[in-house]
């Protein structure tokens, strides 16, 4: 064996992607692999710069140039379909007056192997292009088995959310929560009584001091209202700052607006927060079920708000029955 | 045990025995629930429970059935993807027995909670093999019987292989290589991607 085939064997196991190019600019010996670039025949004796066209660092026009770029990385692209972009690196050798030319398919090396249908063989054994390509294999299946999970805990949440019955910030019950206990109450004939809460200023306590302490302000109340009711009774919150009370049982007009005051004048207690000192106030609207021949929820909510509405126009800070007001201003009949 | 074993032990069992039996199994071993999330952590005491509950319900053998849920893992069409990992570990089934001692590296870099048997190969003569298999789940030498088997059947090679018990806290495979190239192996397209 002459001295130039072993140093070609040699190259061809070390780097099975490489072309020698000769003095003449011609590529005198490709390594295996490199070879399949050119599928209509053979690579040796063409000029290496009509397969390959040097973009950086700079184009070169022969084989003298390249050996000037002897140890830079070079990008470069096949001049054939499809027109692969390729890594190189140029070195002079092993002949005299020949440059090496080492090349890789960098990043796109998973389309590579399909356009020139490679298989482990084309690859150098100290070569981590299978074990890359396993790990892009193993990944993308483990994370269609993550994204598929994700996927179904993500319907189960809302699913679960659309169920649920509890206001997440304050644990109090939420509308769907009070409209369960409201139409219960109502097709069993039960006595309640519905009062429609809404805070006063709390929007200016959010723009000023921020939402924490909006938010810190929402758990006073909840805990007020909590506080003031019994164990039995419903507190909702219904609305960014709007709750509605239902008080189970027979309970008087006194008992009902005395809950009411109560609620009122520990709601103005000024609620400090970091420093801060929040004001609000509570605008009140009631009903009693016993008002009603034949009550239904949506006739004591309006009715609720209706007198809600009354007691904010006129000052707020103050509680309202809708059977004490105007006859013109009540809107359905008692 | 880490959710992508026990949801193998699942789909073995739906396809091939049903989903009415799978029902069963997990019935009969008290679960609760009947589907496994595969990228899920699950109790280790859970899989030997529900793995014999599947042998009560099919009417089956612990070694054998673990053995059938090796080889349904590489060569049942529905889990491609694994035997197509697997592959990745040789081009011939002498370079894919001896890359086996990565096999739980390989595993850890796809899925980093998921831990598989500790295997070691010994060579005691061209052809003559045993391997050594350590894990949690009692008869995991018998289910990488089944993986060999399979295996061997995909690279084209004539193996023989024996469970011959345990030494030292591991499981002992004896594999005989009777031929390499026996038949022409199921191929292994590089660039092709399991669905």
């Amino acid at each position: 064996m002459s001295e130039q085939e072993a140093c070609f064997g040699m190259l061809d196991v070390l780097c099975p992607m490489h072309v020698v190019v000769g003095p003449d600019g011609r590529i005198a010996h490709a390594g295996p692999t490199a070879c399949k670039f050119w599928q209509e025949g053979d690579l040796r004796g063409r000029k290496f710069i009509e397969v390959f066209d040097i973009r950086r660092p700079r184009p070169v026009a022969d084989g003298v140039e390249l050996v000037a770029l002897s140890g830079a990385k070079l990008h470069i692209r096949l001049r054939v379909p499809p027109h692969r972009e390729l890594k190189g690196v140029a070195v002079a050798g092993p002949l005299p007056q020949h440059v090496t030319v080492n090349l890789s398919f960098g990043i796109s090396v998973v389309d590579a192997i399909q356009d020139y249908d490679l298989t482990a063989a084309d690859f150098a054994a100290t070569d981590l292009t299978i074990e890359m390509l396993y790990l892009v294999e193993a990944k993308s299946a483990a994370m269609e088995a993550s994204h598929q999970l994700n996927q179904r805990l993500q319907s189960a949440r809302e699913a679960a959310e659309e169920q649920a019955v509890t206001d997440p910030l304050t644990g109090l019950n939420n509308r769907r929560a009070m409209d369960a206990v409201l139409a219960q109450y109502i097709s069993a004939g039960r006595s309640f009584a519905l009062m429609q809460i809404d805070l006063d200023f709390f929007k200016a306590v959010n723009d000023t001091f921020g939402h924490a302490a909006g938010d810190h302000v929402l758990l006073e109340v909840a805990r007020i209202m909590m506080d003031e009711t019994r164990a039995a009774d419903t507190v909702a919150r219904v609305g960014g700052d709007e709750f509605i009370i239902l008080l189970h049982g027979d309970l008087d007009r006194d008992t009902t607006a005395q809950i009411a005051h109560r609620i009122i004048s520990r709601m103005t207690t000024p609620i400090p927060f970091e420093g801060a000192i929040c004001r609000i106030s509570a605008s009140i609207g009631s009903v009693q079920s016993t008002d009603y021949i034949r009550p239904t929820a949506d006739q004591v909510l309006k009715d609720a708000d209706e007198a809600l509405y009354h007691s904010k126009r006129t000052g707020r800070e103050r509680h309202t029955f809708f059977a004490s007001l105007e006859p013109d201003r009540q809107s359905a009949q008692m | 045990m880490h959710g992508l074993v026990n949801r193998a032990i699942q789909r073995f069992v739906t396809d091939s025995y049903g989903a009415a039996q799978w029902r069963a199994a997990t019935d009969r071993a008290g679960l609760g629930f009947s589907e496994f999330e595969a990228m899920w952590s699950y109790d280790d005491a859970i899989t030997p429970r529900v793995l014999e509950a599947v042998c009560d319900v099919l009417d089956r053998g612990y070694d054998e059935l673990l053995e059938d849920i090796g080889t349904y893992l590489v060569s049942h069409p529905g889990v491609e993807a694994l035997r197509r990992l697997l592959r990745f570990s040789g081009v011939s089934f002498i370079e894919f027995l001896h890359s086996l001692d990565d096999l739980p590296d390989r595993a850890r870099l796809a899925v980093s909670d998921l831990e598989l048997p500790d295997i070691a190969l010994r060579e005691h003569a061209a052809g003559s093999y045993t391997l050594l298999v350590r894990g949690q789940l009692p008869g995991c030498g018998h289910l990488f019987m089944g993986v060999l088997r399979a295996m061997a059947d995909d690279y084209g090679a004539l193996a023989f292989l024996e469970h011959k018990g345990t030494e030292d806290g591991a499981e002992v495979v004896a594999v005989t290589l009777l031929e390499t190239e026996f038949a022409e192996g199921r191929g292994f397209d590089l660039g092709a991607r399991a669905g």
